[in-house]
């Protein structure tokens, strides 16, 4: 099943829900109504969340840069010795 | 024991497409061999005609490390990178294959990582991932931090691929799993990478993750304008559609 499908499929159920709320009036109807709106700015409100958090926890290395600096003197100083032109970038 | 048996008859040709790469590529096979001193691999060079003369440079490897261990397939000019992992591919002897880029930000040192890992899980491809605990990134500004973490939650939520890093191209592959994979993908970029996971997911191959470092890029400079991120948007539609 392409993908798209599984996610309209969702979409349906969810206002399958959503109209079943509004015919059986459980809740307020004003209220019923103003759902979609909810499930839409939460769905944006945890989008934030999510790029608010991995931004925060953005994983950084900075230790390996001068690791990599190091391997790099190394492999200069041995690809010289062989014979090969590392000389120029 | 099992497992040095194991490693001893596995072959592992790792593909690495270059343009204008001639210092990166040698200090590059230098780490390699370093760090994988007793496996079975072979070094795969697709250069698209760089004027720069890598290929000069790799000729010069292959005297050093021997032409069975470094094998240069050029192209005669640019023609993009899903075809060029073809083209290393048609050439590979292993039974898995490895891609990295040239530009050493993708560091050898990881490489017994996803061997060990592929032996424990028997996983069909192996993923480097930055964004997991041991891994990380270096020499991004904040904003190119925001917009990988925008376009990795856009694509989580979309397309849940199982994968926490979606555009990394540090990779291992069963080889008859990457053949399968790379001639459904028609993506360019980091489209491409995003689209080879994606679909080995929809496929049913068994994934597994190793965290990876990323340096960004020492000589040179690496780019991310705003047409990477409509081409990123159009990709995700394209994947949320066809997969």
């Amino acid at each position: 099943m392409k993908h798209i499908l599984k996610i309209l499929a969702l979409l349906v159920a969810i206002s399958a829900c959503w109209i079943g709320l509004l015919q059986a009036s459980v809740i307020p109807e004003s209220y019923t109504w103003l759902l979609p709106l909810y499930f839409i700015v939460s769905l944006g409100c945890y989008g934030v969340l999510m790029v608010g958090v991995g931004l925060m926890q953005f994983p950084t290395c900075p230790q390996e840069a001068l690791l990599l600096h190091q391997d790099i003197l190394e492999a200069k100083d041995f690809l010289k010795n062989k014979g090969v032109d590392v000389g120029s970038n | 024991m099992g497992n040095e048996q194991k490693e001893n008859s596995n072959k592992y040709s790792i593909i690495i497409p270059t343009y204008n790469e001639r210092l990166n590529i040698a200090l590059l096979v230098y780490l390699i061999f370093k760090h994988l001193p007793n496996v079975n691999f072979e070094i795969i060079v697709v250069d698209d005609g760089s004027p720069d003369g890598t290929q000069d440079i790799v000729k010069q490897l292959q005297s050093v490390y021997g032409e069975d261990r470094i094998l240069l397939r050029a192209r005669p000019k640019k023609l993009g990178l899903g075809t060029a992992y073809i083209h290393g591919l048609k050439h590979a002897s292993g039974n898995f294959v490895v891609i990295m880029d040239a530009d050493l930000s993708h560091h050898p040192k990881y490489l017994p990582n996803f061997i060990k890992k592929q032996m424990e899980t028997g996983a069909d491809i192996v993923t480097g991932t930055r964004y997991v605990k041991g891994g990380g990134v270096h020499g991004w500004n904040l904003m190119r931090k925001l917009t990988s973490r925008g376009a990795n939650v856009l694509a989580q939520t979309l397309l849940w691929p199982g994968v926490s890093d979606l555009t990394g191209s540090f990779r291992l592959y069963r080889k008859s799993v990457l053949e399968d994979v790379i001639g459904s993908c028609v993506s360019k970029g980091y489209v491409f990478q995003m689209e080879m996971i994606v679909r080995a997911t929809r496929k049913g191959y068994n994934i597994a993750e190793v965290p990876i470092t990323f340096v960004d890029r020492v000589y040179g400079s690496s780019k991310l304008g705003g047409s990477e991120i409509v081409e990123y948007l159009k990709g995700l539609v394209y994947l949320l559609l066809t997969t």
